[in-house]
């Protein structure tokens, strides 16, 4: 197909319905934007991760798709969504979506680098995290006196962490 | 620190010195990093911020670097203020138009910038004129060593640093190398260099990033890859490709040059004219013409302007540099006139006037 205002190949196609009629446009890409139908093209990053993501994790989707964080609530499908994790547990949690993923960004899934001198296990970070949220929930319903207890137990956790 | 000084300066990334600075502009590291007991910031509310802010900055006071850095909390500064931040590169956009408790560290001399509650919840950056990344390594982790003994970083063995968004996760960091390539864009080989450097899984940016294009021949090279090599192999292979880009740059510049002289002449002298001149200026013409007026210096074609003042104007004439040295706000047409009346005013100031 030609686009319908030069002779360059149409690679936008937009169907217009007007008073119950149906018109098909065909346009190339300089003349959409010209149109001002189409945004100029940019480099996009969440739009093409988003893409990465949806064309990776295939097989695994009706799994991940009922995947939720236990520590910080996310759900795999609103990660593939936003193209955004929810704390650092998602890494284990998703572990299945996101080894596809890591593999087509960085073509490897292994750490290889600078280490800190002091790491806290994950299922540590995991736990800390979900205080947090259920220490913010409680401020949130105003439960003051089961916030005070979360926090007293947060800080005897991190505490803990600080000299392990 | 007071923001209004900042702008009478080039600050460090446009300093106009260092090795390479012909064609270098700058060089900039940062790391990404997170607290291993928060959820990342796109999913922690005002609050959590608020604790996390609390936390980094506290520890970000107690660093041993001289001179001292100095806090900017975001949210207390107006928009024109933070543009003037993201402009100089302390700050990115995405800091600067976040929500919240939020903030950013920084050197007086601007070599430092550490910004909290940003997609991650600590955002390192250190920035050098000219090519210098091993310099700018080792002070960054130098900062990042320090601050990994007092906060509790998210970091697994497999995956390394954990980071909001996978595309960073690992060393979390990107090290990017900024070029003033005139010539390679004059001659259209610069397609050729971006496509090879694509092939090594470097990326190729405009002067302000991600998605933003490449104004006044600025382009910056970076890792695009951030897992499954050390961050010395990645500074390595970027450290590997820009002596060969400087080369193909002066080579493009030396065969212009011979090729057609009188043509590049008058190329730059209508460049230097015109910022002279003109009523009207908008801020992409400036660009593109600072940069002739910039490699007419470079070559020695032009010989009574300095690069420094050429640099100043490169960011003083950005809208909201423009703006706080105006002292005024100013919409679009009347910013294009007081950017064309400032430049007039400071090239002329500095001989550039000829009769």
């Amino acid at each position: 197909v030609k686009c319908q205002l030069c002779t360059s190949p149409a690679t936008v196609h937009l169907t217009n319905i007007e008073n119950n009629k149906k018109r098909e446009i065909h346009l190339c890409q300089r003349c959409a934007e010209a149109q001002q139908l189409v945004k100029k093209q940019e480099l996009n990053l969440p739009a093409i991760l988003h893409t990465l993501i949806g064309q990776h994790v295939g097989p695994w989707t009706d799994e991940l798709a009922r995947l939720t964080c236990p520590a910080c609530g996310i759900r795999y499908m609103e990660f593939r969504a936003a193209g955004r994790l929810g704390c650092p547990h998602d890494y284990n949690v998703f572990r299945a979506g996101l080894e596809p993923l890591l593999d087509r960004i960085h073509r490897t899934c292994r750490h290889v680098g600078k280490r800190p001198k002091r790491t806290v296990s994950l299922e540590k970070q995991a736990e800390l995290v979900e205080l947090r949220q259920r220490l913010q929930e409680a401020i949130k319903t105003e439960a003051y006196e089961e916030a005070a207890q979360l926090r007293d137990l947060l800080r005897q956790k991190e505490a803990t962490d600080e000299s392990g | 620190m007071n923001l209004d000084n900042l702008t009478h300066t080039s600050g460090e990334w446009l300093r106009g010195s260092g090795p390479e600075s012909d064609i270098v502009i700058s060089t900039r590291i940062r790391l990404a990093r997170n607290m291993a007991s928060f959820p990342f910031c796109n999913r922690a509310s005002s609050f959590q911020k608020g604790e996390i802010e609390t936390v980094l900055r506290e520890q970000i006071s107690k660093l041993d670097v001289e001179p001292r850095l100095a806090y900017i909390n975001l949210p207390a500064l107006n928009n024109l203020d933070r543009q003037v931040l993201v402009e100089r590169q302390l700050i990115s956009r995405e800091l600067a138009a976040a929500e919240g408790p939020r903030g950013v560290a920084l050197a007086p001399q601007e070599t430092v910038s550490l910004m909290i509650n940003e997609e991650d919840h600590l955002r390192l950056q250190v920035m050098r004129s000219g090519f210098a990344l091993d310099e700018a390594w080792r002070q960054i982790d130098r900062v990042d060593d320090q601050l990994e003994q007092r906060v509790s970083y998210a970091f697994s063995d497999d995956f390394g640093y954990l980071t909001a968004c996978p595309t960073n996760v690992g060393t979390g960091m990107r090290a990017s190398v900024m070029l003033h390539l005139p010539a390679l864009e004059h001659t259209k080989q610069i397609e050729k260099v971006f496509r090879a450097l694509q092939k090594i899984n470097l990326a190729v940016r405009g002067l302000y990033g991600e998605g933003s294009r490449a104004s006044g021949h600025f382009y910056q090279i970076s890792n695009q890859v951030t897992l499954g090599k050390s961050e010395q192999t990645l500074l390595n292979e970027i450290h590997g490709v820009i002596p060969q880009i400087i080369t193909y740059e002066r080579q493009a510049r030396q065969s212009w040059l011979r090729d057609n002289r009188q043509g590049l002449q008058d190329k730059i002298s209508r460049a230097q004219g015109t910022l002279c001149s003109a009523t009207m200026m908008t801020s992409e013409e400036t660009m593109e013409l600072l940069s002739y007026v910039r490699l007419g210096i470079n070559l020695s074609l032009i010989e009574d302007l300095t690069l420094l003042t050429v640099n100043e104007l490169f960011i003083q004439t950005q809208p909201a540099h423009l703006q706080k040295l105006m002292g005024v706000s100013l919409d679009g047409e009347e910013r294009n006139a007081a950017r064309a009346r400032y430049l007039r005013t400071r090239l002329r100031e500095n001989g550039a006037h000829r009769n």
